[in-house]
């Protein structure tokens, strides 16, 4: 078992950082909220999976990579979105099928885009961006950067060919990728126990591809965070990649047409006790950063956000029909010029 | 003007443009130490090392999605399938993450990647390594697909889909890698969605590319010798984009119009053609179109099968004389 950091070299995240990440894990629950809302309202078309219970790994991952470092997810990525800044305005626009949304209307919820913010996706076949993310890897390795990959997906995902051909080849190749599995327990409505032979899904990594796996509570922003950084200083020392289970939960189903017949309302409010936001309040609250006061001004100010967000996206016009046929190709014709 | 084997055009293709452009790349099975399966790749390994030209293990979802997520910070990747039956294992990678992630990101991503390697059937491979894949190709939107008949048109076109922005499909044929041709020493680019013609003729169009474009030929050699029949033939060399108006120009002056395809006729390319072709020239036709591919069959081993299923000069030369009412 490899040691990322010794416990002298932690280095303590600062108090405007952890307000930070307490509002932005504050934000993704409201803007998911407002989601599920707009979805009943039917604003929101096609499939749609909420983030509600997995804040932190978003939050507390994204905030340990830097904004030059590529990200990649699968469908369930409006929280990886928002922790690495895309506004909730276009976000909301992609949903409502908008031209103003971050991916013109054409994506929709599992597919959402910044390549400014090198946020790559959103994707929706599972475990199809797994090996995009090898290829990003790849690039960076052959041009000698110093970047990083963060790729997530689901657990789900870890039964797909696609994901043990792309883990081979970036162990083979030692890519600087994080791989990070955020196992919330179900793949749809089947359980880890029923999909996976082995269930500590770090396992299935490790001797098997050269790439060490760890393991942290995905319900802990500041683990996620700890985490997260000493696996990016790995793989920017060259040692190439890491493979990081990460135990979270989400509350609601697994897309909004769920009945959840799968679990049991106890499971669901278990889990709720340790909810990550409310963890991190704890924690602020200990350190005399939050208070009842603070708490509601935050959720009051952060509600506004999403609701002026929600509105300006619902008035925003809706893409032209002849722009189906824009950004098919480059260019249909190739670079040649007569 | 030196000639030169199809398979130096395309290795002299690859080289050039990756002389030019440091993002180039080439990925697939056994292109480095083994010097390419069929040796497309000879000396690329000693030339550019092992960054460059870059042997992966049997992954082809892995190496073909590497491709693309490589492609989308700017890299040329050129993926070689050793065959594009071994394609449809990473097919999610090739219809779905290269052509789509432009469209779905709102124009934000390009996808510079050519995915080359041989297709079609002929070496007694039976049903599953036997794959002509044009038409499950040219289905896809932002996918384009090129098919080289000649050496010639092999470096022109490579080099083209090298420098092309969107995915290329690039498909090759084992039969013809030592086929020799002319191919000039000097730079040369050819165009996608421009066809070439073949063989002029006024009696009947014959729209035919790759291995079926060289039965074709000698197909129409034959019926001017035997019978005086004159046949047009006309080579898309990009099956998408498809160049319609030179076709459709040709079948307004010959009146009939016969397609081949090692493919299969259902959902093929002959189909494509024939439905556009009957769109432009349906009062200039004297005879319906007919399609000349494989028979609609899983293709079989035994070498007897085989050649009753692939259309060979002998059937492309009885369509075009239905096409033309030949009475013999």
């Amino acid at each position: 078992m490899i040691t990322l950091v010794e416990q002298s070299q932690k280095v303590e995240p600062s108090p405007a950082q952890m307000m930070d990440w307490y509002r932005q894990m504050a934000l993704i629950r409201q803007f998911e909220l407002r989601c599920a809302q707009s979805y009943q309202q039917q604003k929101i078309g096609g499939f749609c999976h909420l983030y509600v219970g997995q804040e932190a790994v978003a939050v507390g991952s994204i905030a340990a990579v830097r904004p030059s470092d590529y990200i990649i997810t699968a469908y369930r990525d409006h929280g990886h979105a928002i922790a690495r800044g895309m506004d909730c305005e276009s976000l909301l626009a992609e949903l409502y099928g908008k031209a103003s949304g971050c991916s013109h209307g054409k994506g929709g919820s599992m597919h959402f885009f910044d390549r400014e913010k090198n946020f790559f996706g959103g994707h929706a076949i599972v475990a199809g961006h797994v090996p995009l993310a090898v290829g990003l890897g790849w690039a960076i390795k052959y041009r000698k950067e110093d970047r990083v990959v963060l790729c997530y997906f689901g657990d789900g995902a870890m039964n797909q060919g696609a994901f043990h051909e792309a883990l081979n080849l970036a162990g083979l190749f030692k890519l600087p990728i994080i791989f990070m599995v955020e196992n919330n327990g179900y793949g749809m409505g089947t359980h880890v126990q029923r999909a996976s032979a082995v269930v500590e899904l770090k396992l299935r990594t490790g001797d098997a591809y050269g790439i060490p796996g760890k393991h942290v509570d995905g319900m802990d922003c500041l683990a996620m965070y700890e985490m997260t950084l000493a696996a990016a200083q790995y793989c920017r020392a060259g040692h190439g990649a890491l493979f990081i289970e990460v135990k979270t939960y989400r509350y609601r189903g697994h897309s909004m047409s769920d009945p959840q017949k799968y679990r049991t309302r106890e499971e669901v409010a278990g889990y709720q006790e340790h909810d990550p936001i409310g963890r991190l309040e704890k924690v602020l609250r200990a350190k005399n950063l939050l208070d009842d006061s603070k708490v509601q001004a935050i959720n009051n100010e952060i509600h506004a956000h999403v609701e002026e967000a929600h509105h300006r996206a619902d008035a925003a016009p809706f893409p032209q029909t002849q722009d189906v046929w824009k950004d098919v190709y480059a260019n249909p014709y190739g670079p040649y010029q007569l | 003007m030196p000639e030169i084997q199809f398979r130096e055009a395309l290795n002299q293709a690859m080289c050039e443009e990756m002389d030019r452009d440091p993002d180039v790349f080439l990925i697939g099975e056994e292109v480095a130490e083994y010097d390419g399966a069929y040796k497309v790749s000879q000396g690329m390994l000693a030339r550019f090392g092992p960054m460059r030209v870059v042997d992966s293990p049997i992954s082809e979802a892995g190496f073909a999605g590497l491709g693309v997520g490589a492609a989308m910070v700017g890299m040329r990747p050129i993926v070689e399938f050793m065959t594009f039956s071994f394609s449809l294992v990473a097919f999610d990678q090739v219809v779905n993450n290269a052509p789509k992630m432009r469209y779905m990101s709102g124009g934000q991503f390009k996808v510079p990647i050519v995915f080359r390697g041989i297709s079609g059937a002929g070496q007694q491979l039976a049903a599953t390594h036997s794959w002509t894949v044009d038409a499950l190709y040219a289905h896809v939107p932002g996918l384009k697909v090129v098919v080289p008949t000649t050496p010639y048109e092999a470096k022109g076109l490579l080099k083209t889909a090298i420098r092309d922005d969107d995915p290329v499909i690039f498909l090759e044929n084992e039969a013809m890698y030592g086929h020799r041709g002319e191919v000039p020493a000097e730079e040369y680019l050819l165009p996608f969605g421009q066809a070439d013609i073949k063989r002029e003729g006024s009696h009947c169009t014959i729209v035919a590319w790759g291995h079926g474009c060289l039965t074709a030929m000698a197909a129409a050699e034959q019926l001017h010798k035997d019978h005086g029949i004159e046949a047009e033939i006309i080579d898309p060399r990009s099956l998408r984009p498809l160049d319609i108006e030179t076709i459709a120009e040709s079948v307004k002056k010959t009146g009939c119009c016969v397609t081949v395809e090692e493919g299969y006729p259902t959902c093929g390319m002959g189909a494509e053609i024939a439905a556009q072709v009957q769109e432009k020239c349906f009062d200039d036709l004297d005879h319906h179109i007919i399609r000349v591919g494989s028979l609609d069959v899983p293709m079989p081993y035994s070498k007897v099968l085989l050649n009753h299923v692939v259309p060979g000069a002998q059937r492309v030369a009885e369509a075009v004389k239905q096409a033309v009412y030949f009475q013999g």
